[in-house]
């Protein structure tokens, strides 16, 4: 393959994308329920005008409304929802991480620079995007289960699984631009479901014990 | 014929949304009315699937033999759990049993809903949306028990169920891409479509896309090591749930995996996405068996049972022949049927002595004579005894193994289910078939309450009364004896052309 100097707009798309995944390594060392939200709200905020770049440069119309519906559901609901959540049940610290945050910090670079050569070693061609986009959104899917492992209160995993879902965005941006906008509105609208359950099994387990740590969450076993 | 498709995508949501507004009498009689209309339904789509081939209503429902297999299972189940929870819920007279019971019947006609759905759908990506609706009204249906361990396993269920789903979409999107080669950036995905493209799409990406496809959707129908949240989210859910996640939820996300293994076959050959289920079904098998032999919790135990019956679907898949094949979807009917007869017989247990703790449980069979001796009946049929389903579906399973160069695999898989016959066998005839103090003391003591005291450890077996907890307990789980007896005796002729059809339509795509 012929070596290129990548163009202004693949710079841009591309240094969004990484600010996607910076962001999810802040979410992993943010110990703050409420900080933890708003960089998902953020990180929602990149992926949208990412959209926006991608539909601008492109000319694929489609992804504009994806774009604002990705703000409205991603950065304005969502937050709010949990926002809201944590006001209810008033707990601002997050539970204490398994691993200390120079640690975590290593094993989410080790895992995050594992996705980005694998992707690369598997040679996706994409018209739309540069790859490097994609590898990086598989990192950022890896953060996030590494998040979902290491915090141990049941807001923080939310957020990670919903930041999880940020990173299969960009990935279906990058290779599956195409997906017709109703698909791409039904994944959408299902996110707000789980985004419901989740806050209803938060309410109830917070109801129960008083706090928001899984610590307690080890009765069945075996 | 589509209009049938459209009603039996349409009847059981609205159902799950009249069961909400309505008196929670009225829901208990519509949810086994809406299991039967949906299995009237599934059952009169057989003859125009053996006819034409397929049926489709507009571009977004279409089903073949395969998904008719699935729509049979899961709306039998449908019917059963239906007639099981007029017997098994026990609602207080005041607003808060109001509220349980309008919440339970909501969500559990659209879980069955959205099971439905799932092999209706022609599109991979509305698949997919189906099974995700699944997983948030299961688990929301785990935690409405409001106890801790309710909710403990709901939260696990929950959260390690929907990243299981955020792969599978994974899956679904890289198989998207490879479909751009052949179709341009914007097109349907639906399945039929990309079979039709197979030889055409990018081998290497079909194989990432299967992958991922295995590990996303068998979180969900339990293979080990993704297996985690199974068995808290079963033993912990009410138990007519527990019969739904167990006997048609899993095989509704294995449904999703066939539809993936047909398209990697046409692309890459069979023998690498046959290798990839070889592995999990064979982790899922061994560890399923060991826990078998040690478990005390009777919910649990039939959990690890779901886990072990995986674990022989993806092994029939892996043999890779059309014997095996039908094996496989027979069982998946089988299953159903047994696994839901299974919990159902376990609720009644559990109503009947108030706990699930196997070790304190004695004399079942003593204190419920029908619903005791059908639990075990059901307990053997799932160990694959004839004369019912699973022993046909097994041999089935097995011979197609044997014609296999690989015949070891075969081997192993009988010494695990033995194994695990041991481990079902061996706990279910100590609580059941053993004199327990209802034969010894017929004391009018009143059945002790639902839950049990966490001590149970320094807890003697509860005594209780002789008799049946409900009538209706007692016919679902004659609904279920019935079909594994119909299923492993004499197979209708339709459902044999139709298994045939289907087993076909996985070997040659």
């Amino acid at each position: 393959m012929l070596a290129h100097v990548p163009s202004t707009t693949a710079g841009v798309e591309d240094v969004v994308a990484v600010l996607v995944l910076l962001t999810e390594f802040a979410m992993l060392r943010g110990p703050l329920l409420r900080s933890q939200v708003r960089l998902y709200a953020f990180q929602s905020l990149a992926v949208s005008v990412l959209a926006v770049v991608v539909a601008a440069t492109r000319h694929v119309p489609d992804i504009y409304a994806l774009a604002g519906l990705s703000f409205a559901l991603k950065v304005v609901i969502v937050p709010a929802v949990m926002m809201r959540l944590l006001r209810d049940v008033d707990v601002d610290l997050a539970g204490s991480p398994k691993l200390g945050v120079a640690s975590s910090m290593l094993v989410a670079l080790a895992v995050s620079v594992f996705g980005f050569f694998a992707v690369g070693s598997l040679h996706f061609h994409s018209s739309l995007l540069p790859t490097t986009t994609l590898a990086v959104a598989f990192a950022v899917v890896l953060v996030a289960f590494v998040l979902i492992v290491l915090r141990s209160d049941v807001v923080s995993q939310a957020m990670g699984f919903f930041s999880l879902e940020n990173g299969v965005s960009i990935a279906g941006m990058v290779i599956a631009a195409g997906l017709p906008l109703v698909v791409e509105m039904t994944f959408l609208f299902d996110l707000l479901v789980a985004v419901v359950a989740f806050g209803i099994i938060i309410r109830v387990h917070h109801g129960r014990s008083r706090t928001l740590s899984t610590e307690e969450l080890d009765r069945l076993r075996g | 014929m589509g209009a049938l498709l459209v009603l039996l995508l349409a009847f059981p949501l609205g159902v799950g949304v009249v069961s909400y507004v309505v008196p929670v009498r009225v829901a208990k009689v519509l949810a086994p009315v809406a299991g039967a209309g949906a299995f009237a339904l599934s059952i009169a789509l057989v003859p125009s699937v053996l006819a034409h081939g397929h049926i489709s209503a507009g571009s977004e429902l279409r089903v073949d033999s395969l998904s008719v297999v699935f729509l049979i299972a899961t709306s039998f189940l449908y019917l059963a759990t239906g007639v099981f929870s007029a017997g098994y819920l026990h609602l207080d007279a005041g607003p808060t049993g109001a509220r349980y019971g309008r919440r339970f019947y909501a969500g559990m006609n659209v879980f069955c809903w959205a099971m439905l759905a799932a092999p209706l759908v022609s599109g991979l990506a509305l698949l997919w949306v189906a099974i995700e609706v699944t997983t948030v009204v299961s688990a929301l249906l785990v935690a409405i028990d409001d106890t801790d361990t309710a909710t403990e396993a709901a939260w696990k269920y929950v959260l390690i169920a929907s990243m299981g789903l955020g792969i599978s979409l994974l899956a679904t999107i890289v198989l998207y891409y490879a479909g751009t080669s052949v179709f341009g950036a914007g097109y349907d995905l639906s399945y039929a479509k990309m079979l039709a493209a197979g030889h055409h799409l990018p081998p290497e990406v079909v194989r990432l896309a299967f992958v991922l496809a295995v590990l996303g959707y068998g979180t969900k129908m339990g293979l080990v090591p993704m297996h985690t949240w199974l068995p808290d989210a079963h033993s912990e859910a009410p138990t007519p749930v527990s019969a739904l996640l167990s006997g048609a939820l899993l095989a509704t996300s294995f449904y999703a995996i066939l539809r993936f293994y047909q398209i990697t076959t046409v692309a890459v050959g069979s023998t690498f996405p046959r290798n990839v289920l070889l592995v999990f079904g064979l982790a899922s098998l061994l560890l399923a068996a060991l826990y078998l032999l040690r478990q005390r919790d009777i919910k649990r135990m039939l959990a690890y049972s779901s886990i072990e019956h995986m674990g022989i679907l993806a092994i029939g898949m892996s043999f890779g022949v059309t014997l095996a094949f039908i094996g496989v979807l027979l069982h998946v009917l089988a299953h159903a049927a047994a696994k839901g007869t299974a919990f159902f017989g376990a609720g009644s247990v559990v109503r009947k002595f108030g706990t699930k703790d196997m070790t304190l449980l004695r004399g079942g069979v003593g204190a419920l004579p029908w619903s005791g001796s059908m639990l075990v009946a059901a307990v053997l049929a799932l160990s694959a005894m004839p004369p019912f389903g699973l022993f046909r579906s097994e041999f089935l399973i097995v011979s197609g193994g044997l014609s296999d160069p690989r015949y070891g695999v075969a081997a192993v898989l009988v010494v695990l289910v033995m194994l695990a016959f041991v481990g079902l066998a061996w706990s279910t005839t100590q609580t059941m078939l053993t004199s327990g103090p209802a034969d010894v003391a017929l004391q009018a003591t009143p059945d002790t309450a639902l839950q049990a005291t966490p001590d149970t450890a320094l807890q003697a077996t509860p005594r209780v009364t002789k008799g049946e907890v409900s009538p209706w307990i007692v016919l679902a789980m004659a609904l279920g004896i019935a079909a594994l007896v119909l299923l492993g005796v004499h197979l209708p002729a339709d459902l044999s052309r139709l298994l045939d059809h289907a087993a076909h339509e996985l070997s040659t795509p």
